[in-house]
């Protein structure tokens, strides 16, 4: 896991549901390539073309709330997204999205302290954010120690597989 | 002595996770590994067989504790789809997993039940969001994603924090045209639908004596809604009357000592509740039904983990008795499981809907999630008694869905546009 993760913000509302992030249409599709052409598309069709890998998705209360496919942490995997910021998650995605190694930070009001397009920069073991474009600061609540141990292992799949030697 | 400090005091799902993890007792905020009496992987999910090799697995940990199911593309509708569950047949052949459940038995939450497979006092983990459904039978079950799954898949455990506890105490009498869903949906409303976030939420309350399985398994199906991790409603004689027939193994049923402190506390007397809707586009988007009345529908669905059940039909069946659905509007009905067929053709239901005109598809979950069988156009209006109302959760992010109970969906087929459902019931 980067410790420092620098990126432009892209802005989602509340309750952004799993159906937005990743619409059922799509579950069939296996190839997490295919999977990233849809991130988000049911919130905002465009976001797949402008995102840039490491670019990081700021939202309000509830974000990935609905059903429990893995394809909406998946998808977001697939375009690289650098973190996540929200003033809360819901507790599928959330999970989903730590063991694929994705950093989340739950951070209360992030979502009124910046727009689209500014800068970012999230200290991740600190929980400090930056918005360097306009100088305002929050502060992210800390991982719990489970979850900073799945991170640093890189997600659950690789933690699990020293857990059962399968690499021994 | 002891039995009075607040640590001594422990509620029915602590006890579950307490006694599932090996441990004598267990705190609100804990993290426990438990093993996991249930894994249940339905058809979206071929990254659970992905993520199990991706992280080393070569057996199953334990097969006669995963059941997989395939429901939410029953049958398939696509060449990807028809690959996706060819692969899941293979990898249960290959797993010696006995409890395969193809395309004939229905919605998993249903099916798992029809079958015995779900008790109180277990812990129930499937991929599936509504798996908050069985705290209808005072199991704790919770949804996960696909890696979760194949966690457990390898060790046969998963990790949970200990949820903070709200309870919702129910009182009253519910109106006639006015049902459980209806009460969780304005609990929903009132609430928001971030309330319960990570969460363990229980039903108490003399209501419960004069709610039957369908309609606790339709309470606690819904929590989920409001972001709930688990649900519960302590097994009383209608839940033993009901798993008796079904479940063949040993149980042990948990209670909660008295004097526990929950986290948060909501009395509910529904005794003057009228018929709720959740308007587009979001489930906690919740008014009386009164404020739409009117509203043209071009599609009523009755189905589903939330609203597919033989009560469900039986009630559509007593509305549309010798009447005809609404010219132009689509009436699709979808029993939940094999059982809930076999039921509506012995009954009559199916028989009384068919020629009142009703499309039936095969059990499963349809169009609820936007992926066959009945999705919605551009600009259409749908009426489901299913559970969510996402923008493009059932086809077009440009389609309305209200969501209703069976009640609200049968009288506004019947009628073309919503109605109060209660004058049609007599």
């Amino acid at each position: 896991m980067e410790k420092i993760v620098k990126g432009k913000a892209f802005i989602f509302g509340a309750n952004i549901d799993t159906d937005q992030i990743y619409p059922g249409r799509y579950l069939e599709l296996t190839d997490p390539k295919e999977v990233g052409k849809h991130a988000l598309e049911g919130a905002d069709p465009n976001l797949v073309k402008e995102f840039k890998p490491g670019d990081i998705i700021v939202a309000s209360t509830n974000f990935g709330c609905g059903s429990s496919r893995e394809q909406a942490a998946i998808t977001l995997k697939a375009i690289e997204v650098g973190a996540i910021l929200a003033d809360s998650f819901a507790r599928i995605f959330y999970r989903n999205a730590i063991n694929l190694g994705i950093p989340l930070l739950v951070c209360p009001k992030i979502h009124d302290l910046v727009k689209k397009g500014d800068t970012l920069r999230v200290h991740m073991i600190t929980g400090e954010v930056v918005n360097e474009s306009t100088g305002a600061k929050a502060q992210a609540q800390p991982l719990s120690d489970y979850v900073m141990k799945i991170l640093e292992s890189g997600g659950i799949k690789p933690m699990i597989r020293k857990q059962i030697g399968a690499d021994a | 002595m002891g039995g009075d400090r607040m640590e001594d005091i422990v509620h029915a799902i602590e006890k579950i996770l307490a006694k599932a993890a090996g441990k004598d007792s267990v705190v609100t905020g804990e993290i426990v590994n438990c093993w996991v009496d249930l894994g249940e992987v339905n058809d979206i999910y071929l990254q659970t067989v992905r993520s199990f090799y991706e992280m080393g697995g070569k057996k199953v940990h334990d097969p006669r504790k995963l059941v997989f199911i395939m429901d939410h593309y029953a049958p398939a509708s696509t060449i990807l789809q028809a690959d996706n569950q060819r692969q899941f047949r293979e990898f249960c052949r290959e797993q010696n997993i006995e409890l395969f459940f193809d395309v004939d038995q229905g919605v998993c939450h249903q099916a798992m039940v029809d079958n015995g497979l779900v008790y109180p006092g277990m812990i129930l983990v499937a991929t599936d969001s509504h798996t908050t459904t069985h705290g209808a039978f005072g199991a704790f079950g919770t949804g996960v994603g696909a890696t979760d799954m194949a966690v457990i898949m390898i060790t046969g455990k998963l990790w949970f924090r200990v949820p903070e506890i709200i309870r919702f105490h129910l009182t009253g009498t519910l109106p006639k045209g006015v049902f459980a869903k209806d009460a969780i949906l304005r609990i929903i409303g009132d609430l928001g639908a971030d309330y319960g976030i990570y969460k363990g939420i229980e039903f108490t309350g003399p209501l419960l004596k004069s709610l039957n399985v369908s309609e606790r398994m339709s309470l606690c199906n819904m929590t989920t809604e409001i972001g709930a991790k688990t649900a519960y409603i302590q097994p009383d004689d209608i839940t033993l009357d009901f798993v008796r027939g079904p479940v063949k193994n040993e149980f042990q049923v948990f209670t909660t000592d008295p004097g526990y402190k929950y986290a948060a506390e909501h009395t509910y007397d529904v005794s003057r509740l009228k018929p709720q809707l959740a308007a587009p586009h979001s489930v906690d988007n919740v008014h009386p039904l009164e404020k739409f009345i009117g509203t043209p529908i071009d599609q009523a669905f009755l189905g589903t983990c939330t609203g597919g059940r033989a009560e469900d039909l039986a009630i559509a069946a007593k509305i549309l008795k010798g009447k005809k659905v609404h010219r132009g509007t689509r009436f699709i009905v979808v029993p939940a499981s094999k059982e809930v067929l076999l039921e509506a053709m012995a009954r009559g239901f199916m028989q009384i809907l068919v020629e009142a005109g009703a499309t039936f598809v095969t059990p499963g979950c349809a169009a609820c999630l936007g992926t066959h069988e009945g999705i919605l156009a551009p600009g259409e209006t749908c009426i489901t008694a299913s559970s969510r109302n996402f923008p493009g959760r059932m086809g077009s992010t440009k389609a309305q869905i209200y969501v209703g109970s069976p009640a609200s969906v049968a009288a506004a087929a019947l009628e073309g546009r919503i109605v109060d459902p209660t004058g049609y019931l007599d």
